[in-house]
């Protein structure tokens, strides 16, 4: 079988957990309107941050300290940005490389760190029972239980007063400004939210993978974004926040769906990055692309009423 | 009460494009009053706006609102209590949040305590929106969960100047706010502005190109020209003012002939 029940479980699961990095870039980018190009370090903190505290035996605990790490690296851009007016592509891309220092200093100065042996969040929710079906399945049932609390977080925060200050933030800033809110700080609020998020989605690979690897949050941003605008082509003209979320976590699987596709096909190893930049193009493109097919045809469809018109007389 | 104290701002200072925005300007306004402000393009109109509502902070003097000295209160604290509508009726709204979700964020001014950041918009807040809403008239209080984009920029304005008001401000800030409208729904805001500074005696300065409009709104009009005010005339002076006179004076006090077209060929109509 070309597709089997196998493949789509374990894109389920990986889609899930990038889904958070998603998620993230769905409150940066989406609603922040900024484009936080720490992602990609951001993501190996929370990596870092979370396999050294699951290999110190706290792998529950691990997931919130990933998040407060990726808090304190949201606070840094926003504050360079908020603060010091650096243009916050540059404050991200600053961000970002600084990281990589401080990631290689929470691993111990290595570039790579296995957690095998340790528990995660994953082998202890898997022990919860010992049938055969639970223990493959809990993975993807876990990841279910946890994007449920942070879809259900998301959506409670963005429709309380400071949320509904964060999305108009992103909106209109001048509207903003005359409404008694400070963009400073709905802008440092969003971005700590955002990157706590991505902290949490690298814990959490980190421990799914049994693994940490300095290089592991290289090109995050752009596949968090190809699953970012995949969903949103599902909810564009909805006005329903919480459809609209759940959509950028359906987008990630998708992307993930995709992915396992292209490996199928046997596309060799050292391609597979060039295959997600064009996976990621294409989604990107494809709306536009419609669009143009559909004003070609319906040029056509005129010069043809045009043609018989002139027939005719 | 609001008053500005010697205020002076230079854009560019020091360089070829040196521009002596404002120069030693002083105003004072007495609570309800209602002020339109005439003056050619770069007399320093929007300046002052800029700088009563501190979008940038001035070089010089003071600015003092019910004698508290707010000259260098950041804008987004001063929002709380001065409202301000802009010529772009796209800027005083979120395109891409719902009616209801706007006139809550510009509820965020009416303050603290029971207004925490993590609570929610409350259906007591919900109902009095639908009212506020229904004054315009605009049948909008039925479409309270439409995204602002779907609406018309008279719409939009109106739409602006309720969230503008709908804490009452100490002072509220007209630029042009009806300039950008076509006439129906331009002489539809300008009622619905009336109307609100009217009831609840709001404090008001407002810009307009229109020579009419500045001689029959409120009770005083003040004439600028090169960052400074050239004329100041209200109540009894005011009345029985035409627009001759009005652009007598301005010849008189400047020197110079008034060379606005816009404001010219907006003399010929009505308000």
């Amino acid at each position: 079988m070309f597709i089997t029940t196998g493949i789509i479980q374990t894109a389920l699961e990986i889609g899930l957990i990038y889904s958070l990095v998603a998620l993230s870039l769905f409150i940066s980018f989406s609603i922040l309107d900024i484009c936080d190009l720490s992602t990609d370090g951001c993501y190996t903190l929370g990596c870092a941050v979370g396999a050294v505290v699951t290999i110190g035996g706290h792998p529950i605990l691990a997931l919130f300290l990933a998040m407060a790490a990726g808090i304190c690296s949201g606070f840094v851009t926003a504050i360079l940005q908020t603060r010091f007016g650096v243009q916050s592509i540059l404050a991200g891309i600053i961000v970002n490389t600084g990281l990589y220092t401080v990631n290689l200093a929470v691993m111990g100065f290595s570039s790579n760190l296995s957690i095998f042996g340790s528990d995660t969040v994953f082998s202890l929710f898997k022990a919860l029972n010992p049938s055969k079906a639970w223990g493959s399945w809990s993975p993807l049932v876990l990841m279910i239980i946890i994007l449920a609390i942070v879809v259900f977080v998301i959506h409670w925060f963005l429709g309380t007063r400071l949320g509904l200050s964060i999305r108009a933030t992103g909106d209109s800033r001048a509207m903003v400004r005359a409404s008694s809110i400070n963009p400073g700080f709905t802008i440092t609020v969003g971005l700590c939210f955002a990157n706590a998020l991505t902290g949490l989605s690298g814990a959490l690979i980190g421990q799914f993978n049994k693994s940490s690897d300095i290089n592991l949050g290289t090109g995050m941003v752009t596949i968090a974004l190809a699953s970012l605008i995949i969903g949103e082509t599902f909810s564009k003209k909805s006005q329903n926040m919480l459809w609209k979320i759940l959509s950028v976590i359906i987008g990630s699987c998708l992307y993930r769906l995709i992915v396992s596709v292209a490996l199928r096909l046997n596309v060799p190893t050292e391609a597979f990055k060039l295959v997600s930049a064009i996976i990621v193009a294409v989604a990107i493109a494809a709306p536009q692309a419609r669009e143009l097919i559909l004003l070609h045809r319906q040029k056509r469809a005129a010069m043809k009423e045009n043609l018989s018109e002139g027939g005719e007389r | 009460m609001l008053q500005l104290v010697k205020i002076s701002k230079t854009f560019n200072p020091g360089t070829v494009n040196e521009k002596k925005a404002l120069v030693d300007l002083s105003l004072e306004l007495q609570d309800g009053d209602f002020a339109t402000i005439v003056g050619s393009n770069g007399a320093g109109k929007s300046t002052m706006f800029n700088a009563i509502a501190g979008s940038f902070y001035p070089d010089r003097g003071h600015v003092i609102l019910d004698g508290e000295d707010i000259t260098f209160v950041p804008e987004h604290m001063r929002s709380r209590y001065i409202g301000r509508l802009f010529q772009d009726p796209m800027l005083g709204t979120a395109p891409h949040m719902t009616i209801e979700e706007n006139l809550s964020v510009a509820y965020l001014r009416a303050g603290t305590g029971r207004h925490a950041i993590f609570s929610r918009i409350s259906a007591k807040e919900k109902k009095l929106f639908r009212e506020t809403l229904a004054q315009l008239n605009m049948g909008l209080e039925d479409r309270m969960k439409n995204p602002v984009g779907l609406l018309s920029g008279g719409q939009r304005q109106a739409l602006t100047l309720l969230m503008a008001t709908v804490v009452t401000p100490k002072l509220l800030l007209l630029d042009e706010h009806t300039a950008a409208l076509d006439p129906g729904t331009a002489a539809k805001v300008l009622d619905l502005t009336k109307r609100i500074v009217k009831e609840r005696n709001i404090t008001c300065l407002m810009v307009t190109h229109n020579m009419n409009q500045a001689l029959e709104l409120g009770n005083r009009t003040i004439m600028m020209d090169s960052g400074n005010i050239v004329f100041d005339v209200r109540d009894k002076e005011r009345e029985g003012m035409t627009v001759e006179d009005l652009l007598r004076r301005f010849a008189e006090d400047t020197g110079d002939s008034f060379n606005n077209d816009r404001i010219l060929l907006s003399t010929e109509g009505g308000v």
